[in-house]
């Protein structure tokens, strides 16, 4: 009978076990508030949103931890439409974008009492590639967009210009859940359109990595996805200059940087809830690092710095939060 | 099993092993389709685990396991905190799924009145269950935890309760099996000897059948560990660098770490994503060896 009693015992003492548990669990997350200078700043800071902006996220934090390991910070990838859903819900301290928040995206913010502020973290190079042995070097704006409007119907190289080789195109993407997919669709094919799109036909995916060897891997083939990419693939890939009236201009650091390569240089945001900055010392701590050292985070995270004014654009937009 | 496929059974097992007499066309063309089924399979699986191996080759070191995911240093990153955080979910996995799942299949097996229609609603339901694709549990762990009231999701118990309630069918099946493959003479000898059905259930029954419950659990746990959709459906974090302290503490898991790290650009994040492939492959089955140890050294016999 003894034995049986210390069998059942052993039930209700893993629920103890839990639960006791649980309790400190509950006591860590809770102590998170308060203020205190930087570098003795503890807590949790929860970062999720675009995988495009995620390897910048992750140094921050990874580079914050070299100076105060006690801030502890999670990077999660949802996607730019994922992040904001949960950041609007009031679940993330901030949110990773590669496009600006969207009208019904706001509206949920402003529902749920969600005040945040916008900071441009850095450029990216939307690069449209294409396999190396095509004979294309350029492509304006306008070929661009006839190429992948949603109506298009070219399968041609030679359709979107006489001088282009007889060759079939091939077409790789990202998928409609991306911002990358969004900032093309919204921003170079039609920015009056209520529902931007581009044409559907094409292999999709999210990973980037699956583009970089379709596009490599097939003859004619073109697509198109941010600049790191193409930089650790340019052996495999060519990049095409892009032309919006001025010439033909490569995708570059330089390029970006100067504002001449429109209409693909895009912008990626960190989007930042207001209160946790304010109430958090761990959120602040972390967004006040990540700004700090953000040309250094860029190129950890293979992006292109931001130029000068707009960097100051963005440390100001800090400063009149914490005023 | 049908009498069609115990007929090919035997026939296959006659023709493999050279007992058979029959040396038709029909029959070798057959034999000869089965060994090419069996040498696809395996050629396939060995083609992947070789060529994992050798893109992962250059990073099998002790920094794997040690370290934390690193943007900043890709040469060293390593997965210490989604082994922590899937160990962290396996054990809390466990305990919410194995007391419950056993005391299901208990109750249905032992106590249950199988001609009463809401039991056989049940059964039938726990079949269906067990064949509901993971990502719908993800769903309804977030659910769940937004009842409970937690806002952040991506925590231990979130994803043990996703991960508990996608082995529960699993267990109280393989359970049910375990306690119905003991004899029924154990049973009556216990209750005529006075016991009552509880102590009976407790005493002997229980008992006989926890080598068979063991490898259900060990088997449905197995195939927890490797599962990354719902997971990601329950919000957790890709990047996690600290090791888990409690059941709300935020974790990541192995699979997850996996899955975010093939599909950055740096060739060296996607090399340590393939060598902790191999080591989350080590570790399902470290676990698969375990229940078939188990199995082999307490299964007996009646």
């Amino acid at each position: 009978m003894n034995r049986t009693s210390h069998r059942l015992a052993l039930i209700p003492g893993a629920a103890l076990l839990a639960l006791a548990l649980a309790a400190c669990g509950g006591a860590e997350a809770g102590s998170d508030t308060g203020s205190g200078a930087d570098t003795s700043a503890s807590g949790s800071v929860a970062v999720d949103g675009s995988s495009t902006v995620y390897p910048m996220s992750v140094a921050a934090g990874e580079l914050l931890n070299e100076e105060n390991p006690d801030v502890e910070v999670t990077v999660g990838e949802a996607g730019t439409g994922g992040g904001f859903e949960a950041f609007c819900a009031d679940q993330t301290d901030v949110s990773d974008a590669s496009r600006p928040i969207e009208e019904d995206e706001v509206a949920a913010c402003e529902k749920a009492g969600v005040e945040y502020t916008e900071l441009q973290v850095a450029t990216d190079a939307l690069t449209v590639v294409v396999h190396p042995d095509l004979d294309v070097d350029c492509l304006t704006v306008d070929q661009l967009v006839q190429l992948w409007a949603p109506d298009s119907e070219v399968a041609n190289w030679n359709e979107l210009d006489p001088s282009f080789p007889d060759e079939e195109i091939s077409l790789f993407g990202p998928g409609t859940d991306s911002g990358t997919y969004d900032y093309m669709a919204a921003e170079v094919i039609d920015p009056d359109a209520e529902e931007p799109a581009t044409r559907s036909d094409y292999e999709a995916s999210e990973d980037d990595n699956v583009l970089v060897q379709g596009v490599a891997g097939t003859e004619g083939a073109t697509g198109y996805f941010g600049y790191t990419y193409y930089e650790e693939n340019s052996d495999s890939l060519k990049a095409l200059g892009i032309d919006s009236g001025n010439g033909c201009v490569e995708p570059s650091a330089d390029t970006a940087q100067a504002g001449e390569y429109t209409p693909l240089a895009r912008p990626l945001f960190i989007y930042l809830n207001n209160a946790k900055y304010n109430d958090n010392e761990a959120t602040k701590a972390y967004v006040d690092y990540y700004i700090e050292n953000l040309e250094e985070i860029a190129e950890v995270g293979q992006f292109i710095p931001l130029s000068d004014d707009l960097y100051g654009e963005t440390q100001s937009a800090l400063e009149g939060l914490s005023g | 099993m049908s009498i069609a496929a115990t007929t090919a059974r035997e026939v296959t097992e006659r023709l493999a092993t050279g007992r058979s007499k029959d040396r038709g066309v029909g029959s070798m063309v057959f034999l000869g389709l089965l060994w090419f089924s069996l040498f696809f399979g395996v050629v396939v699986l060995l083609a992947l685990i070789v060529s994992t191996v050798i893109k992962g080759a250059p990073r099998f070191d002790g920094e794997l396991l040690t370290n934390y995911t690193s943007v900043v240093r890709p040469e060293t990153a390593g997965f210490r905190a989604g082994i922590l955080g899937s160990l962290w979910l396996m054990l809390f996995t466990a305990l919410l799924a194995v007391p419950l799942g056993i005391a299901a299949a208990l109750y249905l097996q032992e106590f249950a009145d199988s001609d009463r229609p809401w039991n056989r609603f049940v059964e039938v339901n726990l079949q269906n269950l067990a064949a509901v694709p993971s990502i719908v549990y993800g769903l309804l762990a977030v659910a769940v935890m937004a009842l409970l009231g937690f806002d952040r999701t991506g925590i231990v118990l979130g994803g043990a309760l996703a991960l508990a309630l996608l082995i529960l069918p699993v267990i109280i099946i393989t359970t049910r099996e375990a306690v119905r493959a003991v004899p029924r003479e154990m049973r009556d000898g216990s209750l005529a000897l006075g016991a009552t059905v509880w102590q009976t259930t407790w005493k002997q029954t229980l008992p006989s059948a926890i080598p068979g419950i063991a490898t259900g659990t060990i088997l449905g746990l197995s195939r927890a560990i490797g599962e990354a959709a719902p997971l990601v459906v329950v919000g957790l974090a890709s990047s996690v660098t600290f090791d888990p302290a409690g059941m709300l503490s935020q974790i990541t898991a192995l699979p997850m770490q996996i899955y975010s790290l093939t599909s950055q650009s740096r060739e060296e994040l996607r090399q340590a994503a393939s060598a902790a492939i191999i080591v989350l492959l080590v570790m399902v089955l470290g676990l698969n060896a375990l229940a078939i140890f188990i199995r082999n050294k307490f299964q007996r016999s009646w």
